[in-house]
């Protein structure tokens, strides 16, 4: 019998627990900066493009496209029991891109679909940390 | 307008370990010494005169101590596997400004045997450990290999197209004894080989090896007093781009890449026509693919079709990694290091798979995935 390791937790930091109180709350937010008016992310204290610490965290629509994977067939510590499973980039529709997993699809050897539609879903991985993955856009949604 | 850099400085001392491969009696500093040692005595320099040191992996002061060298120029940058060109570049620099005036440059990597190493990857707190890991991310296999699918979803670029970067080198690794891999293998061979990371076989991902490697530079007026015929430094470029892969701007392309090449060219003057030789750093077959797009040899998206029309390969018109690369010949973790060698080895004339009438070659590498990048161009023409 094979025991599964358990799997990478993220620790928040000052600058990203709004994020992941967000997530916790399954509402992805991101940082939006009210002086150059465009969102960014990952969390910072300040605006990437200006260097405004004009920042504000929005919830954002969690609506995206795919825009690269690979499909990994060996398991990171704590994954044994998911191969394969795809780690991809996607874009949400707010303009920046982040990684993730593509969930509640088959997760074949072939391709997913180039541009696929996708919307964020949150998986609750201990009492403080969900992660928000994403599924093919109105996938009907388990439980 | 910049200073002209060309042919300032010179390579004088080039040598790895006595052997690569696996060597688990030596540790991660020991592998540095021993390539430094070897170079040492390549260049025939009394250890004495070397004023500077410079070293990724294991701190520089710890090398130089390890070796009883007293510095006074010491670069530490370790951004990943292309520190060795970066630290090319900043030599160039220094010995220019009469900074220093003999630097060594060491790479010594327990990657296999992992003795005397510390850890890998940072912790939960970090970017990574936040935005990364939880999905998964295991290093290099399944994180530098994200980008690739863009490629081909982009450009068209196939399956059987990536799988010829790693045919193409293990051709070359075949004619070098030293290599790891040396059976010839076919596109179905690499396409049948297990899968790591779709669209990526285990025979697109590098070895995992140990070994070290040095270089000894100086001014170009110094470099006549040495054993060997001197390999100037015609151009030298870095860049960095992301911070994690997933931070990349365009999943097609490295910007990282585009900056160094674009300086070292600009430094260099010369055409793409010129080179005769290139070394693109091999983690998986799709970094050479890239860094050719960058170097500007094709345009973006023509680099599938061209390592398979087999230009790259013994016998075609622009030889690449023919020491059999990262793939085929030793990848000891930070390789950026083999690939210099492999430049200076063939620019005098003695590599294992020489390349007739070398004049120009190119060693680029990618630094921490896709994160920085390093470019060095050399001669051999004074």
């Amino acid at each position: 019998m094979t025991q599964a390791r358990s799997k990478p937790l993220p620790v928040p930091t000052p600058e990203t627990a709004p994020y992941w109180e967000g997530c916790k709350q399954h509402e992805l937010r991101i940082q939006f900066c009210t002086d150059c008016q465009q969102h960014f992310f990952y969390p910072r204290l300040f605006c990437p493009r200006c260097l405004s610490d004009a920042v504000e965290w929005r919830a954002v629509s969690g609506k995206g496209t795919l825009l690269t994977y690979v499909i990994s067939a060996r398991p990171a510590p704590g994954f044994e029991n998911e191969t394969p499973y795809a780690i991809a980039i996607v874009k949400l529709d707010e303009g920046p891109h982040m990684m993730t997993n593509i969930v509640n699809t088959e997760i074949t050897l072939a391709t997913l679909p180039a541009g696929m539609a996708v919307e964020v879903v949150f998986e609750d991985i201990s009492d403080q940390i969900s992660l928000p993955k994403f599924q093919p856009a109105g996938t009907a949604r388990s439980g | 307008m910049a200073l002209d850099l060309r042919k300032k400085v010179a390579i004088i001392g080039a040598a790895e370990t006595d052997s690569v491969g696996v060597l688990p009696s030596i540790t991660q500093l020991g592998l540095h010494a021993q390539a430094a040692r070897n170079a040492i005595r390549d260049a025939g320099i009394d250890k004495s005169e070397i004023d500077g040191i410079a070293s990724a992996g294991e701190s520089p002061v710890a090398v130089a101590d390890y070796l009883d060298i007293q510095p006074r120029y010491v670069d530490g940058t370790s951004v990943g596997g292309s520190s060795y060109m970066i630290h090319v570049a900043h030599a160039v620099a220094a010995l220019n400004a009469g900074y220093c005036n003999y630097v060594l440059i060491t790479h010594g990597e327990s990657g296999r045997s992992r003795v005397g190493r510390g850890g890998f990857g940072g912790g939960a707190a970090t970017l990574p450990g936040q935005f990364e890991a939880p999905y998964g991310t295991m290093g290099p296999p399944n994180t530098f290999t994200v980008p690739i699918v863009a490629h081909m979803q982009k450009y068209g670029t196939t399956e059987e197209q990536l799988a010829s970067v790693a045919v193409a080198t293990r051709a070359w690794a075949a004619k070098n004894p030293r290599a790891m891999m040396r059976d010839p293998i076919t596109i179905e061979d690499v396409l049948n080989s297990r899968l790591i990371a779709w669209p990526v076989h285990l025979l697109e991902c590098c070895l995992v090896t140990d070994g070290g490697g040095a270089l000894i530079l100086t001014t170009a007026e110094r470099a006549r007093d040495f054993k060997k015929p001197p390999v100037y430094v015609l151009g030298t470029g870095e860049g960095a781009e992301n911070m994690m892969i997933s931070t990349m701007h365009d999943f097609t392309e490295s910007r990282a890449f585009e900056r160094a090449a674009t300086r070292a060219f600009a430094q260099a003057q010369i055409e793409r026509s010129d080179v005769d030789h290139l070394m693109l750093y091999d983690a998986f077959a799709h970094t050479p693919m890239y860094g050719l797009e960058a170097l500007g040899f094709v345009k973006p998206g023509e680099s599938g079709p061209w390592f398979a029309a087999g230009h790259s390969a013994p016998g075609g018109d622009l030889p690449i990694n023919t020491n059999g690369g990262g793939l085929s010949y030793t990848h000891t973790g930070m390789y950026g290091m083999f690939a210099l060698q492999e430049s200076v080895r063939q620019l005098r004339g003695e590599a294992a798979a020489q390349v007739p009438d070398v004049k120009i070659s190119i060693a680029h590498g990618p630094a921490g995935f896709f994160a920085a990048s390093g470019t060095v161009i050399m001669t051999n023409q004074a």
